[in-house]
């Protein structure tokens, strides 16, 4: 046996690979992490702005996207409550709402509970108890668009995106997903702009105050119904899904009734 | 010895690794949509087989043969976990779409095959030049593939519109199926069909012959 082919000289070289290949991996992760980081945000940025309808791929430039973006308030809604949280309560909470992010809460027991199985209809598993959404008012400080984060299980992994909602909290303005792990060219059809055109127009709640909005096999009519797409049922399932969820009771469902009555209230 | 001309040339058209050795042909189906999403793969699958070939045959001499496939694995996979970051970094929307594909130039068979076939018995620079041969091979097959898919089905080539498509008002059908992944098989053959009739010597002499029927069968049996 050469000492190429020796027992040592393996365990030598296999250990000096190993040490040069993390090096390298982790060293390009640690040096591009802001940059990545920095373009997370832009295209989270980008969605909640494709979902209001304010943002189009070909002709928006990405310094356009700060200046849209700044119409944009940040606001934080206590689910359970139904309501928005002021800055004094924020403040006491100690959440600073510039860097809150409702996904890496839901890891913290002080901020976030379990759904149980009923209520779980995103397959979410967990809550965060305060999520932060985005309002867009006009010059009379009416509520113009409201951007809720949403979130459900498709095929292969949990989508992340945005649904805007018009004023009166319940006319569909936009639905964009920012992050997804479904089959391209089936799944990640959910991206595609002509299947997000359908959204547009369609109501949530119907005369009884329940979700009605969903997606459903075939030609989908009526205010309440979006075609889902063909050769990604389990997708269409889990949008349809996490719509109900997020829209509904356990979810953002008693702060939009709130809204839709202010909104009433206004407009008589 | 093989020269640095023939080795980066070769694998163009004379020995193609997806048209003559149809190896890496399930990343053709999948990134071959839209042209700027098919060009960025190309240069990550040339770069990742270029310093793959490189570093591998620049450890050849002390590699124990017991593990020279897990060393030429953990390679690969370093290299392309590393420019999955970059293309996160310096290409974020194209890193979306790409999504699983760029990691999975790992199990791409024309990386290992390279480091195997040609790394292992080469010198580096050689061996570099031959990664950035195979990788042009196959960037190739792929700029073909996407040009017909990206004109045809959506009527535009890198997002430019060439066919103003009939939902834009204008006069062109896109054709769904090129859109969808079994028409980079119908291109792909068609290009491995024309480069045969070109290049004759690249077609398979037949394996076997389908012998005439020899007796009438008997009525009733099966």
């Amino acid at each position: 046996m050469s000492s190429k082919d020796s027992v040592s000289r393996t365990l030598v070289v296999a250990f000096f690979l190993c040490v040069v290949c993390s090096i390298l991996v982790s060293g390009t992760a640690v040096v591009l992490k802001p940059m990545q980081d920095e373009n997370r945000v832009l295209d989270r940025n980008k969605n909640i702005l494709s979902a209001a309808g304010l943002y189009d791929a070909k002709s928006t430039a990405n310094s356009e996207v700060a200046e849209l973006f700044s119409r944009f308030t940040p606001r934080l809604v206590d689910i359970k409550a139904g309501r928005f949280l002021e800055a004094e309560e924020i403040a006491e909470l100690g959440i600073d709402i510039a860097s809150y992010d409702q996904r890496k809460v839901v890891t913290d027991p002080a901020l976030s509970e379990a759904l149980s199985s009923a209520e779980d209809l995103a397959d979410v598993k967990r809550r965060a108890l305060y999520q932060m959404v985005y309002l867009v008012q006009d010059e009379a400080g009416d509520l113009e668009t409201i951007v809720l984060p949403v979130s459900g299980y498709g095929l292969w992994g949990i989508l992340y995106g945005f649904m805007a909602l018009e004023g009166d909290a319940n006319t569909v303005k936009g639905l964009s997903f920012y992050e997804l792990k479904e089959t391209p060219g089936l799944g990640a059809e959910v991206r595609n702009p002509r299947w997000q055109a359908l959204w547009p127009g369609k109501k949530v709640f119907t005369a009884s105050g329940d979700v009605g909005l969903t997606v459903v096999k075939g030609a989908g009519g009526g205010d309440y119904e979006v075609d889902g797409l063909s050769g990604a049922t389990l997708t269409s399932r889990g949008v349809a899904n996490l719509v109900q969820y997020w829209l509904g009771e356990s979810a953002f469902g008693p702060l939009l009734k709130q809204l839709a009555t202010e909104s009433r209230v206004a407009t008589r | 010895m093989a020269s640095a001309k023939e080795v980066v040339l070769n694998p163009l058209f004379d020995n193609n690794p997806i048209a003559l050795q149809i190896l890496g042909v399930c990343s053709a189906l999948a990134v071959t949509t839209q042209l700027s999403v098919t060009l960025v793969m190309c240069i990550a699958l040339t770069s990742v087989t270029a310093f793959s070939n490189l570093f591998i045959s620049m450890i050849r001499n002390y590699m124990p043969s017991s593990i020279r496939i897990i060393i030429q694995m953990t390679i690969i996979a370093s290299l392309v976990i590393a420019v999955d970051q970059f293309l996160q970094a310096y290409a974020y929307e194209i890193s979306k779409s790409l999504s699983v594909f760029v990691g999975l130039i790992i199990t791409n068979c024309i990386v290992m095959g390279r480091a195997e076939a040609f790394a292992m018995k080469n010198p580096p620079i050689l061996s570099f030049l031959d990664g950035i041969g195979n990788g042009l091979g196959y960037s190739v097959v792929l700029v073909t593939v996407a040009v017909f898919r990206e004109l045809l089905g959506s009527g535009s080539l890198l997002g430019i519109e060439i066919l103003p498509l009939v939902g834009n008002g204008g006069w062109y059908q896109g054709n769904g199926l090129m859109l969808l992944a079994p028409s980079a098989f119908f291109i792909i053959g068609l290009f491995v069909w024309v480069l045969r009739s070109v290049k004759s010597e690249q077609v398979e002499s037949a394996e076997f012959r389908i012998a005439p029927h020899a007796a009438p069968a008997k009525e009733g049996a099966f």
